[in-house]
């Protein structure tokens, strides 16, 4: 018991003391994360709200596929990467694999099809609404895909969070691509689960504070924009 | 290609042509005909599951029919500017203010960025929004909202107006002034359409009555007329049964 209570302890030091090192893990996992769904949101919105107010053959099949694909476990999508990456893969002469490049590409993969699935339920529940209104004003379907998008922004925020907080909480992928390397590729879930191989609690503790502080303080922030926007257009 | 202001050809008078709709084997509309000209205020009355708010979608093109034809003076073009509008039961609004939503229909209707909020600001004067253009749509009470609904069709100066029970949720002010409404935009030249429950309206706003009954036109008559002396039973059992004031 007091080791822990010693290693919490110390823990809160390090992150009070703001050290380098802890800081340095944790700038470079908001950076990976956010950009990789900042490139899921550019790539999953479209996709989600296209398929929400289109009809295709197939597209059941589609909507299956999607939803499946919000389950794809980190390590898999981080060894599929892998083999695209390594030296002898399709995509080996581009140097990416063990760089932060391809932790974004992983998550990417990974959180993408979250996006795109959440946004084409939401968005689909709102063309039953809107459908017949924006086709009365002669909206194309491309028009309307863009208009729900927008009337919807602040539902989105929700989705955008579960596609961060997926990113910010796998080690699979990233660990597998990145490589855990200190001082490049070294995340705040990698470095967790190898100082607490290590039996360095102290770190592991302080990187865990601070993931949990983030995700939640995102959280907050995106429910109270939620909120407010909410009473305020309705 | 630059031919001055030629005037287009007016969308009226609506042939509608032995028009049937069904739906899973069950007809809503079953063999209608009918012509709407311009200028009356038509007002489309009947039973529920009579197959009215179905008729109106299928002239604005909302439905496809099973069989039959509606065939417009003037055919609409696909990707040009309609001009018809409908104002449905329930105003379904963007979450943008009331003036940026007339604005949008504006948009879509291809009208110039610089020409839409001075349209739009009329629209919204016409219909009494001036002061809250700037008003989140969506919290506005239901009666404004179907305001801004109506001032987004007038802002398009649409030939034709669909109205689907424009009214059915308010209280009688507000109900009143969706009526002076109706009431300008016709005297601005727009024909009406509308489908009612409340037959103290269908007096106060129609010229001309069409009772639906079953998926058919059963009678079409003039205001005064088909309120004093039904032609058919189906009608005179609808008044009484709907009139027990």
């Amino acid at each position: 018991m007091s080791s822990v209570a010693e290693a919490a302890a110390q823990a809160l030091r390090l992150v009070a003391g703001a050290d380098p090192k802890l800081l340095d893990i944790v700038l470079l996992s908001l950076r990976v994360s956010l950009t990789a769904v900042a490139i899921s949101c550019i790539v999953g919105l479209p996709v989600g709200a296209a398929i929400a107010v289109s009809r295709f053959p197939g597209r059941r099949g589609v909507i299956v596929v999607l939803n499946a694909l919000m389950g794809l476990p980190p390590v898999v999508v981080g060894l599929a990467v892998y083999l695209l990456l390594s030296r002898a893969g399709p995509l080996g002469t581009l140097g990416l694999l063990f760089t932060p490049t391809a932790m974004v590409i992983a998550q990417t993969i990974l959180i993408t099809p979250i996006v795109a699935a959440l946004s084409r339920q939401v968005v689909e529940d709102a063309w039953e609404e809107y459908r017949e209104q924006l086709r009365s004003l002669g909206e194309k379907r491309f028009g309307a895909a863009v208009t729900l998008l927008w009337d919807l922004r602040f539902s989105l925020v929700t989705i955008v969070l579960a596609g961060f907080g997926r990113a910010a909480a796998e080690v699979g992928a990233v660990i597998i691509v990145g490589g855990n390397i200190d001082g490049v590729t070294r995340v705040m879930t990698t470095a967790i689960a190898l100082e607490t191989s290590k039996g360095d609690l102290p770190l592991a503790l302080g990187l865990g504070m601070i993931l949990l502080t983030i995700v939640l303080a995102l959280n907050a922030a995106a429910y109270v924009v939620k909120e407010t926007a909410q009473r305020r257009y309705g | 290609m630059t031919s001055t202001m030629r005037a287009p050809r007016s969308l009226l008078p609506l042939r509608v042509e032995d028009l049937t709709f069904a739906v899973g084997g069950r007809r809503i509309i079953d063999g209608l005909s009918l012509t709407l000209e311009a200028g009356s205020r038509t007002v489309i009355i009947g039973p529920n599951g009579a197959g009215k708010s179905v008729l109106l979608r299928l002239c604005h093109g909302l439905l496809q029919p099973t069989s039959g034809n509606i065939v417009w003076n003037a055919p609409e073009v696909r990707g040009e500017p309609r001009r018809q509008a409908m104002v449905f039961q329930r105003a379904v609004l963007l979450r943008r203010s009331a003036l940026a939503n007339v604005a949008y229909a504006l948009g879509v209707a291809g009208v110039a960025a610089g020409a839409r909020e001075a349209r739009a600001r009329e629209a919204l004067h016409k219909v009494g929004l001036d002061a809250l253009a700037a008003h989140p749509a969506r919290v506005l009470s239901g009666g404004e909202q179907q305001r801004v609904a109506l001032a987004r069709a007038w802002a398009l100066h649409p030939e034709v107006l669909f109205l689907d029970e424009p009214t059915a949720n308010l209280d009688p002010g507000a109900t009143h002034e969706i009526e002076r409404v109706i009431g300008a935009m016709h005297g601005a030249g727009t024909k009406i359409v509308m489908v009612t429950h409340n037959l103290g309206q269908a007096r106060r706003l129609a010229d001309e009555v069409l009772f639906l009954h079953q998926g058919r036109l059963l009678e079409r008559a003039p205001v005064d007329r088909f309120f004093k002396q039904p032609a058919s039973p189906e009608a005179a059992q609808f008044l009484e049964g709907e009139l027990p004031w």
